[in-house]
């Protein structure tokens, strides 16, 4: 199945080379991490070292080689968030959680993440779980916003 | 191409669905409206229209009735039947959703009388609010693509060239190289096949800026328009949006754009039959803040390693594949169709002699009215912050404010009527960079501002360059110690000698600014530094390392009667007391994750 779909990304770019970034970002959309399998065929059928693929899938911040969870939860440490207090947030999530910040739960239903900067520092601290931006989050509405997903 | 017959409508209502307006329920808002609007018979006659960001996110979900310019703000979907029947069935405005300044006793209707839009002068923002981002028409009903009109039938590369120059537009990513000037050197570059590139640098990584990201949202046709005008003017026929991976919603509109502007033959071959040809392509990034420095964005397009590399040869040289690269940041080729049309000494009347035109900042942090606010340069930061942005809430007291994103630093408020342009912002110990503005109080530790910056390069630093990988590392742990209270007064002077270190050796701009917040705030905040080293204590109480919070018995008995909130809130089972009696707080416990400070209505918690 994975390499029924990997096929279709290398087709969708025609190979080429220059979009090697976006055929990882279309993998990473798909199962929400890089399968090892995936990586190691776009390798073979290119003909780009393993080494080269893997050096791109651990410098950008958008791919990850672990599964992550159904409702990804980014916490946002912009700086308009930090002054309004979003480690404190951050830190609630991983005791309510039970994870540290970059793990995933073991049902796989969350994970935790900081980004810097979701640009609605309007809203300040943020929090986006999956497409979803939560504003003006405090402590106290961190368990109601887990539990919302929880469902 | 045939365009349909635009029904008329006496009435449009301008929804907000920016970022942040979509975050606070803008579409159920716009639903409402729609069931609404059937329900009492009026679908011939109103229209609701969803557009980019308004720019007053404090208090969305926002919508604008035209015509009439009034504003109404913070709706629920509860108040839209009674909106509905009022304002648009009786013709009377329901003055209880309208914005009243606080202090004031009455609202104000119309949009352009309120202060925060008061004082902006929108150039690069000019459709913001009043079209439907997702259809070109609207964009051209407001004179979209006549400018492109312009360059392409009446104007040679030169000529575009001179007007820019003329203009005197800086580029508004950072760093505020001239543009004209950029543009001749990419047409003079010499291209071994003749192929040359248009970039333009969506990858706001500065955390608290989002201009870009509400033109790419707001108005995606005015940076087309600019790019087709800058591959006239210096020959290119492909061009590159480079936009962050984090802003899903431009990524969607700017692809939009670009296939009804194909279909309307703006983009690809023969372009409104004068021969000339331009396509672009959309590149997302991957979340890599170095990405914004123009030779890794260039890497990072051609599918390698996100890594700057030295310069010269400068990307108008030598840039995607080798071939001369014209690359402007999102709110630079929005400037460009209005300089084209308004011609280039409309634009330069507007500013200071050294920086030209106007700058949009995102005004964020401590302050009323977070927003995004374009404004003439050489305004003050004190009209930014009070006149605009409404001053400080809860009667705190301003502080500083930080400008440039993690290059930038920190200006103090006794600086508060310094103009805003280029030149006084680097003589101040700070920068444009992309224009966040982050707004601090009293309440913010500038030592935790310095580490919380630090820890953003050095986590964001690729690792290519000894002093960025290891002085930024240095100095986050000097910076870390501090802030726990295990700082020395010898750590001060280490902290510069690194800074200027790291600022004079790194290899690309990430590193060289980087030290900026730390020597800024130790050129204005030392004092707030020596405090954490000889008294151990956070006057800000944001150290949380040297916080201690306490119950005050009385407040907690006589005015809480025990209420037992804090207890049931606290993460550590730190709190003791039943419920009805005056609650205690066991330090060997306490994580000093503050809720109990948070939670209490009595005010009985205090920190020290």
């Amino acid at each position: 199945m994975i390499e029924a779909k990997v096929s279709e990304i290398l087709n969708k770019y025609a190979r080429d080379e220059s979009s090697l970034i976006a055929m990882l970002q279309d993998l990473q959309e798909e199962y929400s991490y890089l399968p090892r399998e995936a990586l190691e065929q776009i390798s073979r059928e290119m003909g780009v070292p393993l080494s080269r693929i893997l050096s791109l899938a651990t410098f950008f911040r958008a791919f990850s080689l672990k599964p992550k969870g159904k409702h990804p939860i980014h916490v946002c440490l912009g700086t308009a968030c930090h002054v309004r207090g979003g480690q404190l947030i951050l830190e609630k999530f991983e005791r309510e959680l039970g994870i540290k910040t970059g793990e995933t739960t073991s049902d796989l239903l969350f994970s935790l993440d900081a980004v810097r900067c979701l640009g609605c520092c309007g809203l300040a601290p943020v929090v986006m779980v999956g497409e979803e931006v939560h504003g003006k989050v405090t402590q106290t509405k961190v368990p109601v916003i887990i539990k919302k997903y929880k469902k | 191409m045939a365009v349909e017959k635009e029904k008329l409508y006496r009435i449009h209502l301008m929804v907000c669905a920016g970022t942040a307006c979509v975050s606070n329920r803008a579409f159920e808002i716009k639903e409402a409206l729609e069931k609404e609007i059937k329900r009492q018979g009026l679908e011939n006659e109103v229209k609701v229209v969803t557009t980019g960001c308004n720019g007053f996110c404090e208090r969305g979900p926002l919508m604008v009735v035209q015509p009439g310019n009034i504003f109404y703000q913070m709706l629920t979907v509860k108040e839209i039947p009674y909106l509905v029947e009022e304002h648009f069935l009786k013709g009377r405005p329901v003055k209880k959703l309208m914005y009243q300044p606080p202090e004031e006793k009455t609202p104000i209707p119309v949009l352009s009388e309120i202060q925060f839009f008061k004082k902006q002068v929108l150039v690069a923002l000019r459709n913001r609010g009043l079209i439907d981002p997702e259809k070109i028409e609207d964009y051209i009903a407001q004179d979209g693509y006549k400018s492109l009109v312009k360059a392409l039938t009446q104007m040679t590369p030169e000529e575009i060239i001179h007007e820019v120059t003329i203009s005197g537009l800086r580029g508004r990513g950072g760093a505020g190289f001239p543009t004209g000037l950029k543009w001749q050197l990419v047409r003079n570059a010499p291209s071994p096949d003749g192929e040359k590139y248009i970039v333009c640098n969506g990858d706001e990584g500065d955390p608290g800026a989002y201009m870009d990201r509400s033109i790419l949202e707001a108005d995606p046709h005015t940076v087309i328009e600019g790019m087709l005008i800058g591959a006239k003017a210096i020959g290119a026929t492909k061009g590159f949006i480079y936009v962050r991976n984090e802003y899903p919603l431009a990524v969607k509109r700017i692809l939009i754009a670009i296939d009804q502007a194909r279909d309307y033959g703006l983009l690809g071959h023969d372009i409104l039959g004068t021969g000339f040809n331009f396509d672009i392509r959309v590149v997302r990034g991957a979340g890599a803040f170095v990405c914004g420095e123009e030779t890794a964005l260039i890497a990072s397009i051609e599918g390698r390693l996100g890594e700057p590399r030295p310069r010269p040869p400068y990307p108008a040289e030598k840039g995607l594949w080798g071939k001369p690269t014209c690359i402007n940041n999102v709110e630079t080729w929005a400037n460009i169709p209005v300089i084209i049309d308004r011609g280039g000494k409309w634009f330069a009347s507007i500013g200071t002699p050294t920086s030209k035109g106007t700058k949009v900042f995102s005004l964020v942090g401590k302050i009323n009215n977070t927003g995004l606010v374009e404004v003439p340069m050489g305004i003050t930061l004190r009209e930014i912050i009070y006149d605009i942005g409404g001053g400080i809430p809860g009667g705190k007291k301003f502080k500083a404010v930080q400008t440039g994103g993690p290059s930038g630093g920190c200006i103090p408020a006794e600086k508060i009527d310094l103009p805003i342009d280029y030149e006084s912002l680097t003589e101040a110990g700070s920068m444009m960079g992309s224009g966040g503005m982050v707004v601090m109080d009293e309440d913010t530790c500038m030592v935790d501002v310095a580490r919380y910056f630090l820890s953003f390069t050095q986590d964001e630093s690729c690792g290519k360059c000894t002093p960025c990988r290891e002085g930024t590392k240095a100095m986050l742990d000097i910076l870390t110690r501090i802030t726990e209270g295990k700082g020395t007064e010898e750590d001060l002077s280490l902290l510069e000698e690194l800074a200027y270190t790291v600022k004079e050796t790194s290899l690309c701009g990430l590193g060289k600014t980087a030290p900026n917040p730390v020597l800024t705030t130790l050129r204005y905040f030392r004092d707030e530094y020596i405090t954490h080293i000889r008294d151990k204590k956070c006057p800000a109480h944001v150290c949380r390392q040297l916080n201690v919070y306490t119950i005050d018995p009385q407040i907690c008995l006589e005015k809480g009667h025990g209420c037992d909130v804090c207890r049931r809130n606290c993460a550590s089972e730190a709190i003791i007391g039943a419920k009805g009696e005056a609650h205690k707080i066991d330090q060997s416990k306490c994580i000093k994750c503050g809720v109990c400070y948070e939670v209490c209505n009595f005010g009985a918690v205090k920190v020290d």
